[in-house]
């Protein structure tokens, strides 16, 4: 036999009886299970969650769920195909040992795999001091149980609630409290809401329409403690500035953090920033050597992407979940020649006050802003990032259908600004810096993070704890 | 005599009934000018471009050309009676930001959540109705014609209900439409006789057409009724309110388009499923297969095959060519649909087609309006045909054709029946 019909073979004979375990019950897993399915996989598959319910949509949870329109356990995920897979919900995986090929669980169970995927995405990060945040009306939202939770509370309704942060699930649910007449103060650390993810020019845009809304916004202020009520109950929110704001629910959106930890001394590129990749979903381990067994989908991946510089990117998106779940579906039953890369445009929407917002691209990759298409006095707008001459990414406010043109644009290494359209300028067209903040202000969170995009200054750099 | 290109032969009305070979020739070159100056695209990949493009209008006062084809040889550019008449603009026919007003005040009235989420399936019963009713007719008979029988009574009792428009009133702008129609012409034969001849008829039909939607506008004004013309008419969107004019010609597109295609679509599904009754009898064993089987009919046979009052404002690069400013741009929905670089196996029919986002509405910001609706009617009608009509059996085939290239559909579709189940 030759080797090629030996390889031909094997891939054929793990195919039909292999062993595959994805751990992670969302939606990554979800459509990387059906993806194996449907490339032919017919070995045995393990799905492991944490949750005890089958996977579920999330996008919903800070917008219909919360306003009341949709109960939480209305969200549950449409299944492409039947998966045929042994599932594990509502135990936890809490170790992998990569020299046997075992996922550890919860129950102390060991679940042995011949290919993983690890698809356990992120959760919410919760307020730091566990007392403050043990006390009730304070929330995270990131779960079914989350939300139900929340909803049930702002149907009451509270007096007032108090987001902290204005990140787009903050910006979300501060919107959802205004639509249902529930006065909201929303407290931010950088200079505008969406800061982060959109830069500061679009910030002020996002500022003016909470306030229009009638959101109390703070920017530039932290919270430094959660007061409560003897009962338990939090009642108050203090502020950097020594103010201080009464609020009988307390939203903390402060991002989110990789579920990484059960892979503590798996050997595995695993950390603060996600489970470093390549751009096929294949683990690499700490060496930055990719591995053979173990792949990545979803928000907890970070592989390198082509159009940026190859940095590694973790996308928390929708789509991110779903394409990059196929793709590394397909690799796991797969050979060389036949891998495929998971190149996805990163893209998002949010929905908040009236308005839709959609991006594509990376904008706090880009330095420069300028507004294409549309008014921002009338919030429709597009408008596209740029960095060096070149488009990398862009937004739009209720002009989402022109976000495809901005896409090709961004593929093609498109010029920045780009060429103006034939109609609806905007009054001034002139790029402008987008003020993102800095994108090397330290976390709190020690890492490891590679810089350099050449393989000749690829170096790494150590982020030291601030205290 | 200069030889035709590839698009003029498509357009000739002899080539009517199957365009396709002409598509495949003209896919050669994505985007190919023609004699006239217009430039046609008709691969997938560079119609979406273009349709996401904000350097291209589809304002036809933007367009210095006439955007209808002139014929080779000496003779008169030809006008579009349409055009000539209606001097208001439509969604159809305006940019941003007009279009987007327009279509964001018109939007809550017909389907726009969440305003009136359920306006468009709430339907569901009473086109089952008109559809049961219709089959219902052709108990007894063993010949019907499902253009006549089928096809075009169902969307005009929907889009007269829709938009408030009386239904006794159809005969009037049915002829309308059909003289306006007759006239429309693309190609080679623009220029001959006939054409012109009708041209006259035309432009005196849509004038009357103008005056008829006037009339009941105004009707409405007075006294309030049901449908979407009278709450434009009557009620303030945050924005306002359309002007007269602009509605008028709004609603004139509104009865035209929300019938036309449909009546072809409709017409076309029943015509390829009689052609493939491996497929009729797959749709009728699993009638859940309406819905991806819908999609694919539209994709197959798509009921606007091109559209062209698109002009590039500034010079646009695009698969090697150079689109100049000012020149008028068609897009050939019907060849991209077939455009075997994005569809596998694109001539053949696949009810369980599954990567099949067909350019049969359109994309971008003139995506269909009617497409909700538009879906529901054929979704029920044929799949009712599909599960009540024993033993159909087309007559003639190809069909006889209409005249106009755009909304390319049979003019009768003969089917012999066995009888029609309950």
């Amino acid at each position: 036999m030759t080797l090629r019909a030996t390889v031909a073979e094997l891939v054929r004979e793990f195919r039909a009886s292999g062993r595959i375990v994805i751990v992670g019950a969302s939606l990554a897993g979800l459509r990387a299970a059906e993806t194996l399915r449907d490339e032919g996989f017919t070995g045995s598959l393990t799905i492991i969650g944490d949750e005890p319910y089958e996977p579920y949509d999330r996008p919903p949870l800070s917008k219909q769920v919360l306003k009341g329109w949709v109960p939480a356990d209305h969200t549950k995920l449409p299944r492409m195909r039947e998966v045929d897979a042994d599932w594990r919900l509502g135990v936890a995986a809490t170790g992998l040992d990569r020299a046997t090929k075992q996922v550890r669980l919860a129950n102390g169970e060991l679940i042995p795999y011949d290919r993983l995927l690890i698809a356990t995405g992120t959760r919410a990060r919760q307020w730091p001091n566990p007392a403050e945040a043990a006390l009730h009306g304070v929330h995270t939202i990131r779960s079914r149980d989350d939300a139900a939770q929340l909803q049930k509370e702002l149907a009451e309704p509270p007096s007032r609630v108090l987001v902290i942060g204005a990140g787009f699930i903050g910006s979300e649910v501060a919107s959802v409290c205004r639509e249902l007449g529930i006065p909201v103060t929303v407290v931010e650390r950088g200079a505008a809401p969406l800061v982060g993810a959109l830069g500061g020019v679009i910030g002020e845009i996002a500022a003016q329409l909470q306030r229009d809304h009638g959101v109390d916004l703070r920017c530039g202020l932290g919270v430094s403690s959660l007061e409560g009520d003897p009962g338990g109950h939090v009642r108050r929110a203090h502020l950097s500035d020594g103010s201080a704001v009464d609020a009988d629910v307390v939203v903390a959106s402060l991002g989110s953090i990789r579920n990484v930890e059960w892979l503590e001394g798996s050997g595995l590129a695993a950390g603060f920033w996600g489970v470093g990749c390549d751009a096929g979903g294949r683990a690499f381990d700490i060496n930055g050597v990719v591995t053979d067994s173990v792949y990545v989908a979803g928000d907890v991946a970070r592989a390198p992407h082509v159009l940026y510089e190859y940095q590694f990117l973790a996308m928390e998106h929708w789509d991110n979940a779903v394409l990059g779940a196929e793709t590394a579906a397909h690799n796991m039953v797969n050979l060389e020649p036949h891998y495929r890369p998971h190149l996805l445009l990163p893209g998002f929407w949010s929905g908040q006050f009236g308005v839709n917002i959609k991006s594509v691209g990376v904008p706090p990759f880009g330095d420069e802003i300028a507004f294409t298409q549309g008014s921002v006095a009338e919030r429709r707008f597009a408008a596209a990032y740029g960095r060096r001459g070149r488009i990398v990414a862009a937004v739009t406010f209720d002009h989402g259908k022109w976000l495809e043109y901005y896409g090709k644009l961004i593929e093609q290494s498109g010029p920045f600004p780009p060429p103006p359209p034939g109609w609806d300028q905007p009054p001034d067209m002139k790029p402008m810096p987008a003020e993102f903040p800095d994108p090397r202000v330290p976390t709190a969170i020690p890492d490891v993070v590679l810089t350099g995009h050449a393989p000749s200054e690829r170096t790494a750099e150590f982020r030291p704890r601030r205290h | 005599m200069v030889e035709e290109t590839p698009w003029q032969q498509a357009l000739r009305y002899a080539n009517r009934a199957n365009p396709y070979p002409f598509y495949e020739e003209l896919r050669k070159t994505p985007v190919a000018r023609q004699p006239d100056g217009t430039y046609v695209v008709s691969t997938y990949r560079e119609i979406v471009a273009l349709l996401h493009d904000p350097r291209v209008s589809s304002d036809p006062r933007k367009c210095p050309v006439p955007a209808v084809a002139r014929a080779e040889g000496p003779g008169e550019p030809v006008a579009e009676p349409i055009r000539e008449v209606l001097t208001e603009p439509n969604i159809i026919t305006c940019d941003p930001p007009e279009h987007d007003r327009d279509r964001r005040m018109m939007m809550p009235h017909f389907a726009g959540p969440p305003h009136e989420p359920h306006l468009i399936s709430d339907l569901e019963p009473d086109i089952r109705r008109i559809v049961d009713g219709l089959l219902d007719e052709m108990k007894g008979k063993t010949r019907i014609d499902a253009v006549d029988d089928f096809a075009y009574p169902l969307p005009v009792r929907v889009i007269c209900k829709v938009l408030g428009v009386p239904l006794e009133d159809e005969p009037r702008f049915h002829h309308w439409i059909e003289t306006a129609l007759d006239a429309l012409d693309f190609g080679p034969e623009a220029a001959s006789e006939e054409i012109r001849r009708r041209q006259a008829g035309a432009r005196q039909a849509v004038r009357e057409f103008g005056q008829f939607a006037a009339d009941l506008l105004d009707r409405y004004a007075d006294q309030p009724g049901p449908g979407m013309l009278s709450a434009l008419v009557n009620e303030d969107g945050p924005e306002g309110r359309m002007s007269k004019g602009v509605l008028a010609s709004n609603a004139l597109l509104l009865i035209f388009a929300g019938h036309e295609t449909t009546v072809n679509l409709i017409a076309h599904s029943v015509l390829t499923l009689l052609r493939h009754p491996d497929a009729l009898e797959k749709l009728r064993r699993r009638p859940e297969l309406i819905v991806p089987g819908v999609e694919e009919l539209l994709r197959f046979e798509s009921s606007v095959q091109f559209w062209h009052t698109r002009s590039a404002l500034e010079d646009i690069d695009i698969a090697g060519t150079t689109i100049p400013k000012g020149a008028p741009i068609f897009l050939a929905y019907g060849s991209a649909n077939r455009d075997p670089e994005r569809f596998t196996d694109p001539d053949a029919l696949d009810l369980e087609r599954r990567d099949n986002q067909h350019l049969g509405f359109s994309q971008g910001i003139h995506f269909c309006f009617g497409a909700p609706l538009a879906r529901l009617e054929v979704q029920v009608a044929v799949g009712e045909f599909a599960r009540r009509v024993e033993n159909p059996r087309l007559v003639e085939d190809p069909p006889p054709y209409r005249h106009n290239q755009i909304f390319r559909g049979p003019r009768h579709v003969l089917v012999d029946i066995d009888g029609i189940r309950d």
